[in-house]
């Protein structure tokens, strides 16, 4: 009862709905124009596109996480990439126990990589994750675990503002340094790649990938509901309150930093669960993916779309990332300053992003950071306790 | 009156002249020894010459026993005179083993080399250090011991008995009964003797002195073997400290450049409020400057090479500078109060500066080269000190002792001061703050663009220069705190030397994770870092 009316709340905004839709017309659309119609139409979708696209929906996936601890928390991570990879090892893991026999060494147990390190046996930490439902565990656990650990140091002794940017920052940093080393035992600088099969289907087959396309699609749009439902409770209104008043809030008797850490865990999650979706689609995880500037992207995309509105991010994500894939096609050498220049462009033009811009993004009471002269604002900015409004 | 006058001109003729008519007489002596090489029918015949060279202990033969060991003593078929074939000037000449002057062109000349086999080439090295021991220049006296010491020759006991009786220098002389000490270690019979050695080889305290003893540890026994193993001790103990040394050496080293790298992002982030992403890029930016004065350098005044970077750093100052004001006034300032976005806008600044400076000078590294005064090593103790590491040490100190005068000392610092304390205040009190902004923003790059002219001569100057030193540069601001230098510069010192004392026993990757470990765990404690600036306008 109380589930059902929490859910409720995630179908209460229209725009929500309407993206949902979108996104649920893509999910039939694509599966159909690709293997219904046939490949001489025009209609046609070629082979290559439904992986991209679906690659698409697990960064969509991210934005949105990205989104509800940035747009309504006001917490800006730059270390979500972190939590996907951390995801997309985790399947990568099970997807490496799945190749078997089939490897270049044909060792049952150990993946290529550590026979080629001459390793003798499984870490410890290998264990279980032959066993798909154990992985999926460990998908939606080892982020979850990591942001619960580091939110809880975090907010605990109040760091905010940039401060936290710059630690989640150092954060993935640490990880990809981490993930680089041969003896962690995540296959070093390659990573892990040459998988065979997901479930028992083979992942190269086009069949395969419509299933994990469509599988994408209904987590992008499970997980709108959900971050539209804790938007719309109780719940989420204290956490736009400790996006606007941190202090106000807590001189309200509330805990500013267990609302923070609900909000980065669950992001944490989400992020997770799309790195997952995207390594099988890939077909490749390495220590690359935590690399910083991959995080400051996230950032953008949900910047492009509208921070704070759910549907902009996905829209941003899908934007930014097909403008990436075009530009790294025709005008590979231009696309870091067209990159670049979207950043400035859109913090400086467009503050509430393409949303706002249509004006679809919902109004705010004016914070009263929004009232002041901009002098006092600056006078805010020494002030890292009230950075961010 | 005249007598004594006259005896006295004679005897300072006479003192004056010993020295010279025995080094004539020498050279005689010498040239005729020389031409015994001539005569050698057999490689016994050469070992005897190399033998009576070395006995002469004129170091005017070392020229002559170096040729004979490379190959290039050769003898002139016609007159069975004795010379060294070289290349002087583009052509092959003779020279004159004794005075170095040319004799002829080797064209048309028929030549015999001087036949040698390893034996004697090691035969030739003892000699020469026999000889070498006498040089001029301390520092071949130096390693002529050296090599001594690791020969332990008993031949050579005798030569350096004596050179020990002549050394004035104290260091000099020191190495030279270290390597006595050496040879009477191995080939005395004496006991006592054999012990006051190992005393003087332990006083040596460095690694060859180590492997020196070790070799002995099984082949002795009872006192002796006691005391060269409480030496061994000792020296080991000796090593540990220099080993530290060299750790804080390079920690200091690193940490200078982690200093130089940050300082700017300090102060602007103290003033500001905000995060510079694009700071790396400034730093970047200073090195591509210091390639391109080079390279104008190496078209206009080549010979002035060496003082390229005197040039570089007021031109890395102003471009650095330049393009932060560029920065700050076509995108920063508008973006005040929000700290956040000024973040992705200055990301965005540093994707554009990436990008424009692979485009411009393309993808790969670019060669700055070292001036000569900065290339090479110096030793102190048994650290081995690069000169290049040594002046940026030195620069980060210049550089903060000038930006200690320029907050402390300049009405540009009273006020930028002013603002990092209380900007409403300040601005209360006539202080033009957006004016301070940019100037603060000017300074911060034109900082990093100094930093750049540092780094780019121990760093590769490519595009990615500055992404590599950006996260180091913002532990240390996080670490050290802003609004004070001393912060920078405490949290660049520890960060870098921490880093190097993880190094030996986690592995330099895995340092680096610890200190950041170290440091996310720090920001608990002390969320806003070491030094971290008291007053109201920061308190929440």
């Amino acid at each position: 009862m109380i589930l059902a009316r929490f859910f409720a709340g995630g179908f209460r905004s229209p725009l929500v709905i309407a993206g949902m839709l979108i996104i649920l017309a893509l999910a039939v659309l694509v599966p159909v124009l690709n293997m219904a119609v046939p490949a001489g139409s025009p209609f046609h979708m070629p082979d290559y596109l439904v992986p991209l696209i679906g690659k698409y929906l697990c960064y969509a996936l991210l934005a949105l996480a990205l989104d509800l601890v940035w747009g309504f928390c006001g917490i800006l991570s730059l270390g979500h990439a972190a939590f996907f990879a951390l995801g997309g090892y985790a399947m990568g893991m099970y997807l490496m126990r799945q190749i078997g026999t089939r490897g270049v060494y044909g060792n049952p147990l150990l993946p290529d990589f550590m026979v080629f390190l001459n390793w003798k046996e499984l870490p410890w930490y290998w264990f279980g994750f032959d066993n798909f439902a154990f992985a999926m565990l460990m998908v939606v656990l080892v982020p979850g675990l990591l942001a619960l650990v580091f939110g809880w140091f975090a907010f605990r002794s109040r760091v905010t503002g940039v401060y936290l940017s710059i630690i989640t920052q150092a954060m993935t940093f640490a990880l990809m340094l981490a993930f680089f080393r041969n003896e962690m035992g995540f296959g070093g600088n390659n990573g892990l790649t040459d998988f065979k099969d997901i479930v028992g289907f083979d992942i190269a087959a086009q069949s395969t990938r419509i299933g994990l396309f469509v599988i994408s699609a209904a987590a992008l749009i499970i997980g709108l509901i959900i971050t539209s439902a804790v938007i719309n409770s109780k719940y989420g209104k204290i956490l736009a309150a400790v996006r606007d008043a941190e202090s106000r809030t807590r001189f309200l008797g509330y805990r500013p930093e267990n609302i923070k850490l609900i909000a980065f865990v669950l992001s944490a999650v989400v992020a997770g669960i799309a790195g997952a979706l995207y390594v099988p689609q890939v077909g490749i995880i390495n220590p690359g993916e935590f690399e910083p500037a991959n995080s400051i992207e996230v950032v953008v995309w949900t910047a492009v779309g509208g921070r704070g509105t759910l549907v902009g991010p996905i829209a941003g994500a899908f934007l930014v990332n097909a403008g990436k894939s075009w530009f790294t096609g025709v005008l590979p050498e231009y696309w870091l300053f067209a990159l670049g220049g979207l950043f400035i462009f859109v913090t400086l033009f467009m503050p509430k992003g393409i949303m706002g811009l249509l004006g679809l993004a919902r109004r705010r009471r004016p914070s009263p950071v929004d009232e002041m002269s901009s002098d006092a604002r600056a006078d805010i900015a020494t002030n890292p306790a009230e950075q961010e409004q | 009156m005249a007598i004594p006058s006259f005896l006295k001109t004679l005897l300072l003729g006479l003192l004056l002249a010993l020295p010279l008519s025995a080094a004539h007489a020498d050279d005689a002596q010498l040239r005729e020894i020389l031409s015994g090489f001539a005569q050698a029918r057999n490689f016994n015949d050469v070992e005897k010459v190399i033998e009576a060279l070395g006995k002469t202990g004129d170091s005017n033969a070392a020229p002559a026993l170096r040729a004979l060991s490379d190959g290039s003593l050769q003898v002139r078929a016609e007159d069975k005179s004795v010379v060294i074939v070289t290349r002087r000037g583009g052509r092959e000449v003779m020279v004159d083993p004794l005075t170095d002057e040319i004799i002829a062109p080797t064209e048309g000349v028929s030549l015999d080399k001087i036949k040698i086999k390893n034996s004697i080439r090691r035969m030739i090295n003892d000699a020469l250090s026999g000889l070498t021991l006498r040089a001029e220049n301390p520092n071949v006296r130096i390693s002529a011991a050296n090599t001594i010491f690791q020969n332990a020759d008993e031949s050579q006991l005798e030569a350096i008995e004596s050179a020990i009786a002549d050394e004035k220098n104290a260091s000099v002389k020191a190495r030279m009964e270290q390597a006595r000490a050496a040879i009477v270690l191995k080939s005395s019979s004496d006991e006592k003797a054999r012990i006051d050695a190992v005393d003087t080889i332990v006083s040596r305290g460095d690694r060859d002195a180590l492997a020196l003893l070790n070799g002995y540890v099984g082949q002795t026994e009872g006192a002796l073997r006691q005391r060269i193993e409480a030496g061994i001790g000792s020296i080991q103990d000796v090593q540990a400290f220099w080993n530290m040394g060299q750790n804080v050496w390079y920690g200091i080293s690193l940490g200078s450049v982690l200093f130089l790298a940050a300082i700017g992002l300090a102060i602007t982030f103290g003033v500001m409020g905000v995060i510079n992403m694009a700071h790396g890029e400034m730093v970047m930016l200073g090195a591509y400057t210091t390639f391109v004065v080079q390279q104008i350098m190496r078209d206009y005044a080549p010979d002035a090479l060496d003082y390229s970077l005197a040039i570089a750093l007021p031109a890395a100052f102003l471009v650095a500078g330049l393009a932060g004001l560029i920065i700050e006034r076509g995108i920063i300032r508008f973006l005040y109060g929000r700290p956040l976005e000024t973040l992705l806008a200055t990301w965005g600044v540093s994707l554009i500066l990436q990008q424009a400076v692979r485009t411009i000078f393309g993808p790969t590294n670019r060669e700055v080269s070292n001036p000569s005064w900065m290339s090479g090593a110096f030793e102190l103790g048994q650290l081995s000190i690069t000169w290049n590491r040594m002046w940026i040490v030195v620069f980060a100190i210049g550089v903060f002792v000038v930006l200690l005068l320029v907050i402390n000392r300049t009405r540009l610092g009273l006020f930028m001061r002013a603002v990092t304390q209380n900007r409403r205040m300040a601005s209360a009190m006539g202080i033009r703050t957006p004016w301070v902004d940019a100037l603060t923003f000017a300074l911060g790059s034109g900082i990093a663009g100094i930093a750049g002219v540092a780094l780019s001569q121990i760093d590769n100057v490519s595009p990615n220069l500055g992404q590599g030193y950006i996260i180091d540069s913002f532990m240390v601001v996080v670490f050290g705190g802003v609004g004070n230098l001393w912060g920078t510069l405490v949290g660049g010192l520890t960060l870098g030397i921490a880093n190097k004392f993880l190094e030996p026993f986690a592995g330099a990757v895995f340092g680096k994770i610890l200190v950041l470990i170290f440091i996310i765990l720090f920001i608990q404690r002390r969320p806003r870092g070491l030094f971290a600036m008291r007053g109201r306008a920061v308190e929440q």
